[in-house]
């Protein structure tokens, strides 16, 4: 299973790409709308990484990241991660929760806490309404977790259902310029989801 | 004065002046074996309890693999398991789910399955720091045998 993932090529990753970059395009949509302010996301980048590669992308595995995490139920299971930085994710939610947020810099008040937990829900929602829409394949994600901590220590939770010691990774990062908010948007379907989403897409692997 | 870098699914051995550190233990386990007559050391970062598959290609992900192979490492160096001992740290539940589903129990698995591999090698457990809801990084050092576990809300401790 593992060498089926990386043997995967370009050609099946850009569609992987294409598809993702819609799926975001609605995800940061319905975002944006949330918040009553315009969030921007990248193209995702879609790629074969290892374990350690995966923290990586934010800063390290012991980067104090806050992790919003929900499994992926249906044809094609899956994790999926949204990652912020502590600061990132205060800046996100204040205008939600006004003066209900905890004052402390790294401390998240309930309110904060149930505001990320309905952006992952937003999130991963419609990321996953679009992924169904092309696959034809039913998803649904399961109700958020939330964790603040290192991000290695985190994400593990998503690799050891992996199984394999390389995963396929969708990374979407989402930006709001104006008040310095990034996040990154992980989707890794479990090893066996792989064959089953490509095939979904119209493009065999071998 | 190194600092030998054990990455997650990893093991590796040190001594003399050295130091084996691994980072951002969620539910994964550091297995910390220490021989103090020669002063060396191993360090183990493993993700899941037991494989099942006689060729495991990456031994050092599982904890009933991980741990003889560690202990043929350090022995190759000049390490005897009768005289190792072992500290864990590691194998929290990062995440708190209504439904509790086998993956979210994979921290308190990790643990017992790496305490039943070091006990088949009849290593005793001296210290631990296991279980909890937070990440830890882990360094061990060859000299004293120290492991130092630093967390990201609990701050720095030493077993």
């Amino acid at each position: 299973m593992s060498e089926e993932i990386r043997n995967l090529g370009e050609f099946q990753l850009s569609v992987l790409r294409e598809v993702g970059n819609i799926g975001a395009g609605h995800a940061a949509t319905a975002l944006s709308k949330l918040l009553g302010s315009e969030i921007q996301m990248n193209v995702p980048r879609v790629s074969v990484v290892g374990f350690e590669e995966i923290s990586e992308i934010v800063g390290g595995s012991e980067q104090f990241v806050i992790g919003i995490f929900l499994r992926v139920e249906g044809e094609i299971p899956g994790s999926i991660f949204f990652l912020l930085q502590v600061e990132s994710a205060k800046r996100l939610v204040t205008d939600l929760v006004g003066s209900m947020g905890s004052a402390e810099p790294d401390e998240f008040s309930e309110m904060e806490i149930s505001a990320l937990q309905e952006i992952g829900n937003i999130l991963a929602g419609s990321y996953l309404s679009s992924l169904a829409d092309f696959t034809k394949k039913e998803m649904s994600p399961t109700p958020p977790a939330i964790a603040v901590d290192m991000a290695g220590a985190i994400l593990s939770i998503g690799l050891v259902q992996l199984g394999a010691d390389y995963a396929l990774l969708v990374d979407t990062e989402f930006v709001q310029g104006a008040r310095n908010i990034e996040g990154h948007f992980f989707m890794l379907p479990d090893p066996g989801s792989v064959r089953i989403l490509f095939h979904a897409l119209g493009v065999d692997i071998q | 004065m190194t600092v030998i870098r054990v990455g997650m699914a990893d093991l590796n051995v040190a001594d003399g002046e050295d130091s084996l550190r691994t980072t951002g233990l969620g539910s994964c386990v550091g297995i910390a074996l220490y021989d103090p007559q020669t002063k060396i050391t191993g360090l183990a970062h493993i993700m899941l309890p037991t494989s099942a598959n006689p060729n495991e290609t990456n031994r050092a992900k599982y904890a009933n693999t991980a741990v003889p192979l560690l202990i043929e490492l350090m022995e190759k160096k000049g390490a005897n398991r009768r005289r190792m001992n072992a500290k864990l740290a590691g194998g929290a539940q990062m995440f708190t789910f209504a439904g509790q589903s086998d993956l979210m129990r994979i921290g308190p698995r990790n643990v017992e399955a790496v305490k039943e591999a070091l006990r088949l090698s009849t290593i005793p457990v001296v210290a631990e720091d296991t279980g909890g809801n937070c990440g830890r990084t882990i360094e061990l050092f060859s000299v004293d045998g120290s492991l130092v576990i630093r967390t990201a809300k609990q701050g720095v401790s030493t077993l």
